[in-house]
């Protein structure tokens, strides 16, 4: 028999802002327990919430980034549970009018192009943090209370658990480009929720779904689908039935395990939250944001290979990360070649950072410097070599290219009239070589070469040098 | 509408409330008259009509993306029935939803 | 000291002269209050410690020197708040409610914290967990609720002012329970950041008072838009002091049919027809006019307060502040003892009404047919505001009842109610100024205006009081 899977997401990203979404508490990372907190988070009795209009602003970039329908009527709801980690026992949340409906984003499987649809999307609050002692005891910190995040929810348009991977890479990549989330797995500013459900081919109705949440990373999501798969496949063809349930992904067996059994709905007693009012969200304000964000990576991978004439492979390269491709725009931007400011970024930097361990942010280097490094290689300024050693005290130091070129003396040495005498005298010393020359061996002139370069520690611009040695043996 | 004990139960599940059986019985009775009396509203006749959930006279307001620091965690803190090293210490969390 | 005989103007006249220092009135105060407590039981905390403002300015202020009360349903910094519950019997806030900065700002004098129904549910306040108030009139008789404590401490002298919250009538029913002036604001005319949320589309903090001036004077300091609370208007705060001292001609003035029937109370309608027939004749325009509505409100009410109370009181779970009870072994365990033990019966009834009306089956039936009656209401409301300026009728069907004579049957509690909730879902100003006796305790007389138009409520009652005299009347309850 033949399976279908259907799968579903919901993702959280956190909103990049400087304040909370209901109270004007910081967004901090690592602060102590509960020091970035007041009465709002603290939810004492008679505090109300105030909403933090960048937290709309940056949803909108989320829905427009992913060609969402904004509702012109947005409210709050409260979503009613009790749980330490959340202070009100509610969740301010969008349930009834969320922010956007029916984007899409599309993406390429096995070289094949789908569109996958976006449910809708809304923003809420994030809770606290619980840490679990092992003396009976759990510990509450409402740091992270009230850190806003937007919640998109996807279409069940995706029947692979390769779909489901490119589904998610291309959405962060999506909201990444906005600049509205850092969308880091690894620091929980992107948190994913899965659920599959396969039929029989051929039937309409779909499956029992089954949940998996807070993956730590889109491979486990795409090899816990796969089992679930699996899994499901053989509890079907055995005659069983699919629990509802949650389960969850074990790493070292690569198993999904039962977590628990859901028996009916949670009921959480969704209700228009009375302390906000309404906001209309108005066209002129949509059309604002629209202009103010940051190119899309789409749109860059256009301008990068059909102006720039990078390849498609260094373009992709580039804007693996908004960081990456941003210091590229502004190196370009600070009038580097774009073709050699690629190679550089994809070659040196990124070497770089792998073998350190760092990201852009944690190095001196920037665009400009590497701009102007660029330059003085396009002029002759320095060599290739030389370049080398610039760019690695730059990176290290922040030093300015042009400046240390100069102060240590690394300017090429491109003047004939400098040259011509050391290349006379070179070959007057070499007489074999130019028997070499004479009868073809090409190889003659590369131990010239290396003799002037030796000569003036590696100052002398070999395309010129290489000239004046061709002139001199040819003459003789 | 019949409210049953069953249906109190369910009820005092969600609210986070206990009753013992003698409270039980009166609190099935009080809501069975409380919510007699609520059914009286499906008497009128609402097609069409939106709801009114507040009575506030313009869109919400929005603050500035600016951090503030209110209160020191001290001052939060003084309320706090159990706490240890800066958290609120609670008995040992088993799993969300447990008691859903 | 006590202030029967006084009022904002009287004292703040004394203070400027020189001829009561603020020193010795805050002392006395609080001393008479202390003494006064034994027999009313009025307030929850007494501050022993209250002290004027410093540099006291009494031409800028009217009510520097002043001392109020505050219903301890509002946040007061470092002065236990307790809501009237079990809950929050050991709570000190650790900041100010907006009114009471604005009213630090005015340089008025706090005394202390007024008794109240817990959490503001009641009519009686019964339902407090520091015992019931006693009405001045007659100690064996309720004072109404849930403001119960603010407004017998007015009627009986104890403070000229206090601050009230009304959810569905809890400053106006006990204010015509007391004998004295009551006003619940048009909703967002005043800040809640720091009222203790109850039902938040329907809470409104106000003032009472003897005299319709004094709450005029304390609603221009406390009313205004506000930083912390965003659904409090930005419209322009008039000096309601204006309107005080005119008269009623030309107004007019719709009484629904609803509000006389044969359901209230023969005195309190004759009472409360004196004072139309008074106003019918100098000059108002009297117009019949009917809120056919008016049976559902009850329901309508009990649904959207409970289900909003529900909600607003689920963070009251044992964890960050409040009680949280002994001997628990698990997280459940917390929630569920310190929410039973901490909570008192009624509230526990609006809980339990609240979440079921929330819950899944439950929603559309209730909750939201509910909500949608809502809109029924406020369109009779406005429909009758299209040709009249003002409502006017009883404020309660009956004079207060005896202490325990309805507690144990919340139907009729609640039913209680019935002639004040629609301000509310509405939100609409209302208040109520006394218009004589029945029996020998004060009849309410409810004036109704349109959203932010508070300012021809003060015309009306001023008008009336200066009729009637009411505050000249001592309570019965306080001759002994």
């Amino acid at each position: 028999m033949n399976f279908k899977s259907t799968i579903g997401f919901e993702v959280h990203f956190e909103l990049k802002t400087k304040s909370k979404i209901f109270s004007p508490s910081p967004v901090t990372y690592g602060a102590k327990p509960n020091t970035a907190t007041n009465v709002i988070d603290w939810a004492m009795p008679g505090v109300l919430p105030y909403v933090n209009k960048n937290v709309y602003r940056l949803g909108i970039m989320v829905a427009l980034a992913t060609h969402a329908h904004i509702l012109p009527n947005t409210h709050f709801d409260r979503k009613n549970y009790y749980y330490p980690d959340s202070p009100k026992a509610y969740q301010i949340t969008q349930f009834f009018q969320p922010l956007a409906r029916d984007g899409y984003v599309d993406i390429e499987v096995h070289g094949k192009k789908k569109r996958i649809g976006i449910h809708e999307m809304h923003i809420e609050e994030d809770a606290g943090k619980n840490a679990h002692g092992t003396n009976g005891y759990s510990y509450v910190d409402l740091n992270r209370q009230g850190v806003p995040l937007i919640e998109v929810v996807s279409e069940p348009d995706i029947t692979d658990p390769d779909e489901g991977y490119a589904y998610l890479e291309k959405l962060r990549k999506v909201v990444q480009f906005t600049g509205a989330s850092d969308v880091k797995m690894e620091e929980g500013s992107m948190r994913v929720d899965t659920n599959i459900s396969i039929r029989p081919a051929g039937q309409k109705k779909l499956g029992t779904k089954v949940e998996m949440k807070n993956l730590n990373s889109f491979e486990h999501v795409r090899k816990s689908l796969a089992y679930e798969e699996k899994r499901q496949q053989q509890v079907l063809l055995s005659g069983g039935r699919v629990q509802s349930s949650t389960r969850r992904f074990d790493e070292a067996s690569g198993k999904t395990v039962l977590e628990r059994v859901k028996e009916g709905d949670a009921d959480y007693r969704y209700f228009p939250e009375p302390d906000l009012a309404p906001y209309h969200i108005s066209q002129d304000w949509v059309d604002k944001i629209a202009k103010e964000m940051p190119t899309s990576a789409e749109d860059r991978y256009d301008e990068y290979v059909n102006k720039f004439g990078l390849k498609p492979y260094d373009a992709n390269v580039l804007l693996q990360t908004k960081e990456s491709s941003d210091f590229f725009d502004k190196a370009v931007a600070a009038g580097a070649d774009p073709r050699l400011a690629a190679n550089w970024m994809n070659t040196q930097v990124n070497g770089y950072l792998n073998d350190n361990r760092v990201s852009l942010s944690d190095i001196k280097l920037t665009p400009e410097h590497l701009a102007a490094m660029i330059k003085l290689i396009k002029d002759g300024t320095i060599s290739s070599k030389i370049a080398k050693k610039v760019f690695a005290e730059t990176i290290t130091k922040g030093t300015d290219p042009k400046k240390y070129v100069e102060d240590k003396g690394m300017v090429q040495l491109s003047d004939t009239s400098v040259l011509q005498p050391m290349v006379t005298k070179v070959v007057d010393a070499n007489p074999q070589s130019v028997e070499d020359f004479k009868n073809g061996k090409d190889r003659a002139i590369g131990y010239l070469v290396g003799q002037i370069m030796k000569q003036t520690r590696g100052k002398a611009n070999p395309k010129v040098v290489n000239k004046l040695l061709n002139q001199e043996l040819q003459s003789r | 509408m019949k409210i049953t004990e069953d249906t109190i139960k369910h009820v005092a599940i969600l609210s986070r409330l206990e009753f013992d059986d003698k409270e039980l019985g009166k609190m099935t009775k009080q809501m069975g008259s409380i919510i007699n009396m609520a059914d009286q509203l499906s008497e009128v006749d609402t097609k069409g009509v939106p709801e009114t959930v507040q009575v506030v006279d313009r869109d919400t307001v929005f603050r500035d993306d600016k951090p503030e620091h209110w209160q020191d965690r001290e001052d939060l803190m003084k309320n706090a029935p159990a706490k240890a090293n800066g958290f609120i210490k609670v008995p040992v969390i088993i799993n969300k939803d447990d008691d859903q | 000291m006590n202030y029967l005989n006084e009022n904002i103007d009287s004292l703040n006249k004394k203070l400027a002269n020189g001829s009561l220092s603020a020193d010795k009135l805050t002392k006395d105060t609080v001393a008479n209050i202390k003494d006064e407590n034994k027999k009313l039981n009025a307030w929850i905390t007494v501050a022993d410690d209250a002290k004027p403002a410093e540099n006291l300015d009494f031409s800028k202020n009217k009510l520097a020197g002043i001392p109020i009360g505050i219903k301890d349903n509002i946040t007061t910094k470092g002065v236990k708040t307790t809501a009237a519950s079990h809950m929050l019997y050991n709570y000190v806030p650790v900041f100010d409610a907006t009114v009471i900065s604005k009213l630090k700002k005015a340089q008025a004098t706090f005394v202390g914290k007024t008794n109240m129904d817990e959490f503001a549910m009641g009519s009686s306040t019964e339902h407090s967990y520091y015992g019931p108030t006693h009405n001045p009139w007659n100690l064996d008789k309720v004072p109404g609720g849930s403001s119960g404590g603010s407004a017998a401490a007015v009627a009986s002298g104890q403070v000229v002012a206090a601050l009230g919250s009304d959810t569905g009538g809890s400053i106006r029913q006990p204010a015509a329970f007391n004998g004295i002036f009551g006003i619940k604001p048009t909703y967002g005319r005043v800040s809640r950041w720091g009222l203790i949320a109850f039902s938040s589309s329907l809470d409104q903090i106000g003032v009472l008072t003897k005299r319709a001036k004094d709450s005029a004077e304390i609603l221009n300091v406390i009313a205004g838009s506000d930083d912390r609370d965003s659904t409090v208007s930005e419209k322009e705060v008039p000096d309601f002091t204006s309107f005080i001292g005119q008269g009623v001609k030309g107004l007019r003035i719709g009484v629904p049919k609803e509000y006389m029937s044969d359901a209230v109370d023969e005195k309190v309608r004759a009472a409360v027809q004196k004072q139309i027939d008074f106003l019918k004749a100098n000059g108002a325009i009297i117009n019949k006019v009917s809120l056919p509505l008016t049976k559902y409100v009850v329901p309508t009410y009990y649904i959207i307060a409970s289900s909003e109370a529900s909600s607003n009181l689920q963070r009251y779970d044992g964890i960050r502040y409040g009680y949280r009870a002994k001997d628990t072994k698990s997280l459940v365990d917390v929630y569920v003892k310190s929410r039973s033990e901490g909570f008192g019966p009624e509230v526990k009834r609006r809980i339990m009404l609240g979440s079921f009306a929330l819950s899944a089956g439950s929603y559309d039936k209730f909750f939201k047919q509910a909500a949608k009656v809502r809109t029924l209401i406020c369109n009779e409301f406005d429909k009758i505001f299209a040709d009249n300026d003002i409502i006017v009728g009883p404020t309660t069907t009956t004079p207060a009842f005896d202490i325990g004579s309805e507690i144990s049957d919340p139907i009729k509690m609640y039913n209680n109610d019935i002639l004040t909730i629609s301000a509310n879902l509405a939100g609409i100003p209302a208040a109520s100024v006394p218009a004589g006796l029945a029996d020998g305790m004060p009849v309410g007389f409810q004036i109704m205006a349109k959203r932010f138009d508070e300012g021809n409520i003060f015309r009306v009652a001023d008008f009336i009081e200066r009729n009637n005299k009411f505050y000249e009347k001592t309570p019965s309850g306080m001759e002994d």
